[in-house]
């Protein structure tokens, strides 16, 4: 009994600011207006210009995580088999930025990117002609896999620490060269922790309107910015939570993808 | 010993300027079972990695079969090896654990199959193919990864202290297993220990090592009846090493009594150490016994009583016999020739830092 009491302020807070705002946004996205039923809200995840900001989000965010995975494996990489511990210098200087405030080092993208930003400045003193960098799909990217970066490589230096020197010599001892031992013992002892760390920025890569905000400018509209402007712009709730639930369902796919490929659920980001 | 398979010379290895190998020369003939024995920190373990390519001395060859092997990566060598924490791969079931060295040589699939079945029957454990490795105990994890090694056929079988993490009783039962498949595999084992109760059962030639030196090598009967040194007779079971002045061949004095052997050239009137067993000291009435002492210490052991006899001197001889003496009483220790050891006392101060630090 008295354990149960223990529980009780987890449970309260978990009521109040996790499945109240979650009913809230269900009740929300299934009305109109006058409370009455309707998945008109919903449905319009099928005009155009949300199909297209729904498919560019998707399509951005999975880029950029496929860059992320790209950088982030070999660095992992490096990091474990320098046989650099946890919480040494070279992975602290890695986490560092990500003690910055989010915002902050976006907004320090943006400046380095605008039109008559630090990039372009250097260019027209170098006499080059000046780039359109800020604006564009290339930018958010650009702004995704530097702000998410570090949440791929983490789960996976984390998962190839893991992994013991002997299995590696072991694998060599039986003939394999590095290639293949890359390929037959790295890779598919380092799936849990690619996958936790796929899960950790396609999540929020997919989701984002910050990123977009600053750096697509009002050009580039990603699902996140559509719903950002139903609630705070348009001041269409139901119709911002509506799109919601679609993005919920999309992340829940995806979700349930990921995890038919980590049966042991060691990758688990949450 | 005619061409040895593999060769050792000069081998010198340092970690960050602590020098673990000095100038290690080791020939280990084929077909035989030889353990690198030693205190942990000995180098017996650096040796076998640098055998099987895992580490690369800083000077020296490795010459396997006349061949030299240093700079060949470890998938370029004719050798396997059993790791101490398994070294399974944990993403595989048994049978694709054991077919890995196989599938990479391109062997074919009857080929695999024919192995994987001989291999696992080989180490008792038949029909389990395509149990996961998380499922299976430790020793029987050790036998898979012994199996894994020993598919490709390999000439030597390294084996880094292999039963280290098993029980007492299933490291014996190991310990028979693998003098069984070394007979049948007709090849040879290099066995790196600090158990020293192994080394003496299970090898043909036993190495022993202490701070980057061969302290000795020989057949167990060697090591264990005639250690060279006051390391050797110290770590390879229990001894007493005492004092002692040989007064001439086959006559040496231990605390003033006059004690026969059958040890030779050693000089006239010269100081040694002299090692005599636990178990090779009679203990008898006192009129008849070389010294007499006073039982100071009993303990019942199972087989044998451990006993500890002081003497006037001093000195606590350890004594193991069936027979007992109660403590207090007046006892006569008498040891047969040819149970004393003569050693040389260290001679210089570089074999006094290889021998006991205590």
């Amino acid at each position: 009994m008295s354990k149960k009491i223990l529980a009780a302020p987890y449970l309260l807070w978990m009521a109040g600011f996790i499945i109240i705002p979650l009913a809230l946004i269900v009740y929300y996205g299934l009305t109109d207006k006058n409370g009455a039923f309707t998945i008109a809200n919903v449905a319009s995840i099928g005009t155009p210009e949300h199909v297209k900001a729904l498919w560019l989000s998707l399509w951005l965010s999975l880029v950029s995580t496929a860059i992320c995975l790209v950088l982030a494996y070999p660095l992992a990489m490096i990091l474990r088999n320098r046989g650099i511990g946890r919480g040494s210098f070279i992975v602290f200087i890695f986490i560092l930025p990500m003690w910055m405030n989010f915002l902050l080092r976006t907004m320090a993208w943006q400046t380095l990117l605008e039109k008559n930003g630090v990039i372009n400045g250097i260019l027209s003193l170098l006499h080059l002609p000046t780039q359109s960098l800020i604006n564009t799909a290339g930018a958010i990217i650009l702004g995704m896999v530097y702000n998410f970066l570090p949440f791929m490589v983490l789960p996976i230096y984390n998962v190839l620490c893991k992994i013991d020197d002997d299995t590696i010599n072991a694998a060599r001892d039986l003939g394999a060269n590095s290639v293949q031992t890359l390929l037959r013992i790295w890779f598919p002892l380092s799936v849990p922790g690619v996958i936790s760390g796929i899960t950790m920025v396609f999540v929020p890569a997919l989701t984002t309107f910050v990123i977009s905000n600053l750096l697509g400018g009002s050009k580039i509209l990603l699902i996140g910015n559509v719903i950002e402007q139903e609630f705070t712009r348009g001041s269409n709730w139901h119709l911002g939570s509506g799109l919601s639930l679609v993005l919920m369902v999309f992340i829940l796919i995806s979700m349930a993808v990921i995890a038919k490929y980590d049966k042991n659920g060691e990758g688990s980001a949450f | 010993m005619s061409q040895p398979l593999i060769d050792l010379k000069n081998i010198t290895k340092s970690f960050d300027g602590t020098v673990v190998l000095d100038d290690l020369n080791l020939a280990v003939a084929e077909n035989t079972f030889v353990t690198l024995l030693g205190p942990s920190g000995c180098g017996k373990t650096t040796t076998l990695r640098i055998i099987g390519g895992f580490e690369t001395a800083d000077q020296g060859q490795v010459i396997f079969d006349g061949e030299d092997i240093s700079k060949l990566p470890p998938n370029k060598r004719q050798l396997n090896t059993v790791f101490q924490k398994y070294a399974l791969f944990s993403h595989m079931n048994i049978a694709e654990n054991i077919a890995f060295g196989l599938k990479i040589k391109g062997k074919s699939k009857s080929y695999i199959q024919d192995k994987i079945k001989y291999a696992l029957k080989l180490v008792n454990l038949d029909g389990y193919e395509n149990r996961s490795v998380s499922s299976l105990s430790g020793g029987q994890q050790q036998r898979i990864a012994i199996a894994r090694a020993i598919v490709n056929e390999p000439r030597v079988l390294l084996l880094d202290e292999p039963l280290g993490a098993l029980d007492l009783k299933l490291r014996q039962d190991m310990q028979y297993e693998l003098i069984r498949l070394k007979n049948e595999l007709g090849i040879t084992f290099i066995y790196v220990t600090h158990d020293q109760e192994e080394a003496l059962t299970m090898s043909d030639t036993i190495v022993v090592m202490n701070q980057g030196y061969i302290q000795q090598m020989g057949t167990p009967e060697q090591i264990y009846n005639e250690p060279e040194n006051a390391f050797v007779a110290d770590f390879i079971g229990e001894s007493n090493i005492v004092p002692g002045i040989m007064i001439r061949d086959e006559l040496v004095e231990i605390f003033g009594a006059r004690f026969a052997c059958v040890d030779k050239g050693f000089g006239n009137n010269k100081p040694v150490d002299v090692v005599i067993r636990p178990e090779d000291i009679d203990l008898v009435d006192p009129s008849a016994g070389t010294l007499t002492g006073v039982c100071t210490h009993l303990i019942f052991k199972g087989v044998h009583y451990e006993m500890e006899v002081t003497t006037p001197d001093g000195f606590e001889w350890l004594v193991h016999s069936t027979d007992l003496c109660p403590v207090g009483q007046e006892v006569g220790i008498h040891v047969d020739p040819f149970d004393i050891q003569i050693m040389n006392k260290p001679a210089s101060e570089d074999e006094e830092a290889v021998g006991i630090n205590e």
